[in-house]
């Protein structure tokens, strides 16, 4: 299922984060793979997702700059694919 | 080091993990010096047992650790890991704390009964080390009757239903023109491929000037895995991204950056190919643990620091080598800031002409249990 913008997301209950100053390590006990957040923004936004009515909402509830809202978007969508975090 | 099965980060982070991280990203464990083989390039020497290992308890609190430390996986090595009675106690305590054990063996305590009970825990990848994909090759480096003793655990764990697991290879001057069959291998089990460098470390100073691949055989090895991403690498022929476009993963040495040691009577080393007290940054017993180490230790500290390019400075090619493997480097008396002894455009070479061979570092004889000659076991394998 492709990444929806618009649609809420939450962390998927087999993945833990590890905080880094990078931003963080994040990785999934079941497909054991192993991502990066690259910025303590990303981090934000990504903890943040389950408590927003979507990913577009938590981006701004995170004080992501429009202009970087794409990139951010981007991020996420590969999270979703790597099965980071699951639409809800 | 390679996240293997990562989603491939941009050069900038690789630039900020040269800074460390709060925990190892790659960590190895090595619970025993004891194996059933005397390999010829054994990174640790092993071969006894020594008295001081770890107990099973000290290796529990070495687990709760990585657990706070949210180190999410470890690949646990040896030394033969099995022989270790409590082997599988310590793998399924690990797994229950949230520590993700990666497990190398030479397949000797793999039956089908250990293959079925692998097959039953979640959270466990095993891996299997052949160093030819014919018994010729492979055993006149791993010892006689170890490629039948390989192939018979990978039937087991195959049959068991483990799924897949990882076949892994060092390669050498004598088995790179087997690539291809090595994955016909891996494919025939659905198990993955692995192949890493050869490194002159522990018994390997002493068979490496035998066994590393030619200059001619490492561009071949560069092309066939430039065309294979799913084989991994574990990150180890960084150095041979000098060819042309960068190999998949970091391409940083990782020594005690992202990577780290635990030895079996625990202490700890800025890499798993450098065993050597210049390089020890201490002991998992001492207060404060492998936390305290990790993120106090001088000599860690230091590899975190940014590193001159030495002789490499003027080089246009640096950005992508790196300036190579440090414990290559330093197991063949050549400076550490300077040229891989495998760099690509031959300046290693031309710098191990000039090594006076007696001033190598000396790793010692280890847990060896006799001295082992690549000859000797050549010899033993052909009887």
């Amino acid at each position: 299922m492709s990444f929806d913008l618009h649609r809420a997301y939450k962390l998927n209950p087999a993945v833990a984060i590890r905080p880094e100053p990078f931003g963080a390590l994040v990785y999934h006990f079941g497909n054991r793979r192993l991502s990066f957040l690259k910025s303590p923004r990303l981090v934000a936004v990504v903890r943040m997702l389950e408590s927003r009515v979507s990913a577009a909402d938590a981006l701004v509830a995170a004080g992501v700059p429009a202009p970087q809202q794409a990139r951010y978007a981007a991020a996420l969508a590969a999270l979703a694919d790597a099965e980071v975090i699951d639409a809800c | 080091m390679r996240a293997e099965g990562a989603v491939r980060p941009r050069p900038g982070l690789a630039e900020r993990f040269k800074r460390g991280l709060t925990a190892p990203i790659c960590l190895t464990w090595e619970l025993t010096y004891a194996c059933n083989l005397q390999c010829v390039h054994c990174l640790s020497s092993s071969g006894r047992r020594d008295p001081g290992e770890l107990s099973t308890s000290e290796c529990m609190r070495v687990v709760d650790e990585l657990e706070r430390m949210q180190v999410f996986y470890v690949n646990i090595g040896g030394g033969e890991p099995t022989l270790r009675p409590d082997f599988w106690d310590l793998l399924d305590y690990s797994v229950g704390h949230h520590v993700g054990v990666k497990f190398s063996t030479n397949g000797v305590r793999l039956d089908q009964r250990a293959a079925q009970r692998l097959a039953r825990t979640g959270y466990v990848d095993v891996q299997i080390s052949i160093d030819g994909a014919t018994a010729d090759v492979n055993d006149a480096v791993r010892g006689a009757g170890s490629f039948a003793m390989a192939r018979r655990a990978m039937e087991a764990l195959a049959e068991a239903g483990f799924g897949e697991f990882k076949i892994s290879i060092v390669v050498t001057r004598h088995n790179v023109s087997q690539l291809d069959e090595f994955k016909q291998i891996a494919d025939a089990y659905g198990a993955r491929l692995r192949v890493t460098r050869l490194r002159p470390s522990g018994r390997g100073a002493d068979s490496w000037h035998d066994l590393h691949p030619t200059a001619a055989q490492q561009r071949l090895l560069y092309a066939w895995l430039s065309e294979r991403p799913d084989v991994l690498t574990g990150d180890s022929f960084f150095h041979l991204s000098a060819l042309g476009a960068p190999l998949p993963g970091l391409n940083l040495c990782g020594a005690g950056r992202v990577v780290c040691l635990i030895d079996p009577v625990g202490d700890v080393y800025a890499c798993p190919f450098v065993l050597h007290e210049e390089f020890r940054a201490g002991n998992v017993r001492e207060p404060g643990g492998f936390t305290r180490l990790w993120r106090e230790s001088g000599l860690l500290l230091r590899l975190r620091e940014p590193s001159a390019a030495g002789a490499c400075a003027s080089c246009g090619l640096f950005d992508a080598c790196q300036g190579g493997c440090m414990a290559a480097k330093f197991f063949t008396g050549l400076p550490l800031d300077g040229p891989d002894p495998e760099c690509v455009l031959g300046h290693g070479e031309r710098a191990l002409a000039g090594v006076c061979l007696p001033d190598r570092p000396q790793a010692g004889p280890g847990h060896s249990r006799r001295p082992v000659f690549l000859g000797q076991i050549a010899a033993r394998a052909a009887t």
